[in-house]
């Protein structure tokens, strides 16, 4: 089925045009691409939680082998359950892979028995902890499938026992120890557990806690506690507000028998940081995206859910339908792009013609402008970070504390244009010594990175700048002949004296010789400047850009950020736009008369005030339904309310309730209330 | 040490390993092995013992079950999810497996008694059977016939059979309106400080004298025993400063107790604020202490971490639930309409309202009010997406808001706010929103 569906998406992928052959190398392109961004984002993640993952790895090692210890103090904690609080933020829906990774560690390196349950299907506490016994003795079923009996057994034994409480679990545990570690270590296919084979802890991963109910959970761990001496527990709560909530959920009996210890992960704004560094401002991945629907993206993060997942996601949809066939990327092929572009403007009437009419020629320039598009994005990344370490750590940011915010100026406007970076060359032009060399530093440890031509000229030329302030020797004291007049100051007394004496002072301050190192400054900001001047031009700029850059805005919206009420106002007032149908169509803010019944209804109900006489609203109605049958206006019939009239608009208005823009009020009987304000 | 204790019918020896394992409750033992009897004798129906947390309730049972190897029964009622499992854990010690399988699915009292009695007639009891109920406070809230047939067990079976009642209440707070027999009651009152210093200083250091580790119980209860009198905690909190104790005194010989004290007291003060309060776990509390002294104040305890991070909007409706939460709704033009004229806070008063709405807590309001405070509040247009919606729920999940109509009401689904004005306040910062100007209380 699932090649049947990858089949489906072909054909909807290079459904309505022309060239066949072409769709499907796109399409396979398509997907080759997204399957190496999703690829490279899986693994960064791994590496961006491998920190927190190792600790609790380590923390459940240490605890499984304290707890055989024999000394003093390890025998006097015995009867606390080991549990780790670990804190993951508020992004929920990007909580289920680190648990996805975290439970697969842990089968893999230190114990077999590992259980995670959501509260949403441990309501009670028979649920849960049916759960548990489910989740660790089905996985220890599936992972040594060595024995079929065993499997028929345990599963027997599960349905025989009616009632599963956590004394089977004792025994069953007990029993697969004893058996493994009497079986022959060689017959074993793997042992993946290496430390301690016999007595592997039970760990219970808790996903969310905070949706767990107090009472259950409360319950469970008196119960575990009491069984902590034959089986080796440990939980883990996944925790998305703070860690203070145990405190809020567990009364001090209980929490007294959990020895919880805390992590910390990373923060989903550098997790994101992180993400758009690798995945966004990289020249790997042809892909890119324009300004505004970066902006578009980066608002769903900051301003709804936080989730990482989503920003993935968000990128996934656009690269579908940035590479259909269908978008602005196929239109290369129609010449007049090119003409069209404001930077090729200038080129000479014979070359535009040659354009249209010569197609070898049209390649070779096609080509040519495609590789200046990759060499700019190659030299446009490093020399944006390079900005970035200069200007992040200015006072009050003026170019933005992120990467990203500096990358949307640039993306914008020539960020040389702009008044931020202006303020932040002044700002960088009283840099102090220390501070400048290291950010020089930083810069060139950045461009040492890179292989193209142009940088490394420019890594050369900035090693040489910084090897000058290396050699800057401390300045020639220039101040000698000022401080020997504020000498000269505090002898004199006379008012007129003084100011002269201060007015000489603060000219010969203004045309003081600049030091070595300010001269040398002003060189080095030059340089950087002319790098930006040169790389740091907004992607419009460049010809055929929208080769590479998504620009649809709006389509991102609509599909990421849905808005289920305008789209259910837009079509109740104008069903024009849904239902194709001619004689719907009708100028602005007016309904055709031949709308279906609820158009109707919910026009003549935007007209009411809050209360709404049901008799009135059905006679308005009917009016109009008159009119659209072509009865004739001045018979008698018209606008009287018949039987199936009368049907109609109550069905009419019973759905407009349904949808929630009406209900029925005890203020007066005949009367509907209105749920939204506003209207005509 | 007190005499040992005696009773006809049990072996010397064997009563002698019971006194020694149960200092400081030979009274309460006493009690219990003269109203045991002999084994062979029939014993009370029923009894009840209560007393507070850790004052070796279940433990003299333990004791004196184990070492006198009387056949018995012990349940916790936590764990008894369903009377089933009641049931079968006692046919499993008694009869074996075989009984405890005999058991239906969902076996009424009825059944347990025919089972008991089926198998009881085959061995009756040579010895009383004993049945430990733990935290039997939880047997009230079970089926109503259940409590009483327990304390009748011995009629109903027929059997030499007592179960025995252990719990922090009172009997009072179990007595059934219906009436009940009536078990026999027996209290095990708190330990005294010189009783828990014996218990504390029997699980001594193997490689440190008694009369060492004894002196440090002295110092640690002078310090704890004014705020707790736990008895598990009091172990907990002993073997956690007793590391403590070990780094300090280095410097210190054994039998100094008095400079020993000098050095160990502002420690124990100290770990009276995180230690006992479980802010620190007690792996963490030991590296802690390995650690030098000024990087001390870098572990934070639990509650230090009460930061949240939220997404923009979700912060502006978690703003609009506070302010829907704890202003009255009439004032709500007051707030948010731009010309509300002037409304003189002591005339508009009604009389419920003077009362503080931060004493009162916080009270429910519809999503609607919310929706419409929120578009108020929030400094730019947004649109009405489903994401907002999206937010709400995972607020209640959260649990920052707390939903207060039924889950299966659609319309109109009414809300609490469940922060504190400190977390709102931190919040309300974080985006550059006074709350106090826009909150009734401070008007």
């Amino acid at each position: 089925s699932k090649k049947r569906k990858a089949a489906s998406l072909e054909d909807h992928f290079t459904h309505g045009c022309e060239g066949a052959d072409n769709s499907q190398i796109r399409f396979k392109l398509c997907q080759a691409l997204w399957d190496k961004i999703k690829a490279d984002t899986e693994v960064l993640q791994d590496e961006l939680y491998r920190k927190i993952l190792d600790s609790l790895l380590d923390f459940t090692r240490k605890c499984s082998s304290t707890r055989r210890h024999s000394d003093w103090a390890s025998q006097m904690r015995a009867s606390e359950i080991p549990t780790a609080a670990l804190v993951l933020g508020v992004n929920v829906p990007d909580h289920d892979m680190t648990f996805q990774s975290l439970s697969e560690l842990l089968q893999q390196s230190v114990t077999p028995f590992v259980a995670s349950v959501q509260a949403k299907e441990c309501a009670a506490l028979k649920h849960l902890m049916k759960r548990v016994l489910e989740r660790i003795m089905g996985t220890v079923v599936d992972v040594d499938d060595e024995d079929e009996e065993d499997v028929e057994q345990t599963s027997a034994q599960l349905h025989k026992s009616v009632h599963c409480s956590l004394s089977t679990l004792c025994d069953w545990y007990s029993s697969k120890t004893k058996k493994s570690s009497t079986g022959t270590p060689g017959k074993r296919r793997s042992s993946p557990v290496k430390d301690d084979p016999q007595h592997p802890p039970v760990v219970i991963i808790f996903k969310d806690l905070e949706a767990f109910s107090p009472k259950v959970l409360q319950d469970f761990i008196l119960i575990c506690s009491r069984y902590i001496g034959r089986l080796p527990l440990m939980f883990i709560f996944g925790i998305a507000t703070s860690p203070s909530t145990i405190q809020h959920m567990l009364p001090h009996s209980v929490s007294s028998l959990l020895c919880i210890e805390l992590f910390q992960s990373l923060s989903c704004t550098q997790h994101l940081a992180t993400v758009i560094d690798k995945l966004i401002l990289t020249h790997q991945f042809p892909f890119k995206l324009n300004s505004k629907v970066m902006q578009v993206l980066i608002s769903i993060f900051l301003f709804h859910d936080f989730s990482v997942r989503n920003f993935i996601k968000g990128i996934q949809v656009q690269s579908g339908s940035y590479m259909s066939p269908r978008s602005v990327c196929c239109a290369v092929r129609r010449r007049r792009l090119c003409i069209c572009h404001p930077s090729r403007e200038k080129q000479e009437a014979q070359d535009q013609v040659n354009l249209l009419t010569n197609d070898a020629h049209l390649k070779v320039l096609c080509q040519k402008l495609v590789k200046h598009l990759c060499k700019y994005h190659k030299n446009y990344n490093p020399v944006l970070r390079c900005l970035h370490t200069l200007s992040s750590n200015l006072p009050r940011y003026p170019l933005g504390k992120q990467l990203r915010e500096l990358h949307f100026i640039c993306l914008e406007k020539n960020v040389w244009e702009s008044e931020e970076y202006h303020t932040a060359m002044k700002l960088l032009k009283v840099q102090s010594k220390d501070e400048l060399i290291a950010s020089l530093q930083r810069c060139v440890d950045i461009l040492q990175l890179v292989k193209s031509k142009k940088m490394k000229k420019a890594l050369v030329q900035l090693k040489e700048l910084l090897a000058k302030f290396m050699q800057l020797d401390a300045p020639p004291s220039t101040e000698d002949c000022v401080t020997s007049r504020v000498r000269n100051l505090q002898k004199k007394t006379d008012l007129f004296q003084l100011q002269k004496t201060l007015l000489e002072m603060n000219e010969s301050r203004r045309a003081k010789k600049l030091s070595p190192f300010e001269s040398l400054r002003n060189e080095t900001l030059e340089f950087i400047d002319g790098l930006v001047k040169t790389h740091l031009s907004p992607p419009e700029s460049h010809p055929l850009y929208e080769v590479c850059y998504y620009s649809s805005s709006t389509t991102v919206r609509r599909h990421l950020n849905a808005t289920p009420r305008t789209s259910i106002q837009a079509a109740l007032s104008c069903p024009y736009y849904y239902l194709q149908n001619e004689s719907l169509k009708t100028e602005d803010g007016t309904v055709s008369n031949a709308a279906p019944d609820i158009c109707i209804a919910y026009k003549l109900h935007l007209e009411c005030g809050r209360l709404i006489n049901l008799y009135d609203w059905l006679e308005a109605y009917a009016t109009v339904v008159s009119a659209a049958e072509a009865n004739n206006p001045d018979s008698t019939d018209f606008g009287k309310v018949e039987e199936v009239k009368h049907a109609r608009f109550i069905q009419a208005v019973s759905e407009l309730e349904f949808l929630g823009f009406i209900k029925s009020t005890k203020q007066k009987t005949d009367h509907v209330a209105r749920l939204t304000w506003g209207g005509c | 040490m007190t005499a040992v204790l005696q009773h006809p019918g049990y072996e010397e020896e064997r009563l002698q390993r019971v006194t020694e394992q149960l200092p400081c409750r030979e009274p309460q033992a006493r009690m219990l092995l003269s109203l045991m009897g002999q084994p062979r004798q029939y014993s009370y129906p029923s009894m009840f013992i209560y007393g507070h947390r850790a004052s070796g309730k279940s433990h003299v049972m333990y004791v004196l079950l184990k070492e006198l190897e009387l056949p018995h029964a012990t349940v916790s009622c936590v764990e008894c999810v369903s009377v089933a499992l009641l049931f079968e854990q006692v046919l499993l010690s008694f009869f074996g497996r075989d009984a405890a399988s005999l058991l239906p699915r969902c076996p009424y009292l009825s059944d347990f008694v025919r089972i008991y009695r089926q198998h009881s007639s085959q061995c009756p009891a040579k010895q009383t059977r004993y049945i430990v109920m733990e935290k039997a406070e939880l047997l009230r809230d079970t089926d109503a016939n259940l409590l009483p047939a327990l304390l009748r067990l011995q009629e109903l079976v027929e059997d030499n059979v007592t179960v025995i009642l252990l719990s922090e209440i009172v009997w009072d707070q179990f007595r059934p309106n219906t009436g009940c027999f009536e078990p026999l009651l027996l209290h095990f009152p708190d330990y005294s400080k010189g009783e828990l210093q014996q218990i504390l200083s029997q699980d001594r250091h193997p490689s440190y004298s008694a009369e060492f580790y004894s002196s440090y119980i002295n110092i640690l209860l002078g310090v704890f025993y004014s705020v707790c009198r736990d008895l598990r905690e009091l172990r907990h909190l002993c073997s956690l400063a007793f590391s403590l104790m070990l780094c300090l005194m280095s410097s210190v010989k054994e039998t100094d107790t008095h400079k020993l004290w000098r050095n160990i007291e502002p420690h124990l003060k100290k770990a009276m604020q995180t230690v006992y309060l479980r802010e620190v776990s007690s792996l963490q509390w030991e590296q802690l202490q390995q650690m030098e002294e000024n990087e001390c104040g870098a572990m934070r305890g639990l509650s230090a971490h009460t930061h949240v991070e939220l997404p923009y909007y979700s912060k502006f409706l978690l703003i609009a639930a506070y302010l829907a939460s704890y202003n009255p709704a009439r004032t709500d033009k007051r707030f948010f309409l731009k010309h509300h004229g002037k409304i003189r806070k002591t005339n508009f008063l009604k009389k419920n309202e003077k009362t503080s709405n931060h004493l009162l807590g916080p009270k429910p309001f519809p999503l609607d009010r919310l929706l419409a405070i929120f578009y108020s509040v929030v400094d730019s247009r947004v649109a009405p997406t489903a994401s907002i919606f999206s937010q709400i729920s995972s607020l209640v999940t959260l649990q920052l808001l707390t939903r207060v109509s039924h889950d299966d009401q659609l319309d109109a689904p009414k809300y609490k706010c469940a922060v504190s004005m400190d977390f709102i306040c931190a919040i309300s910062r974080t985006v550059n929103f006074e709350i106090v100007k826009y909150l009734y209380d401070f008007l």
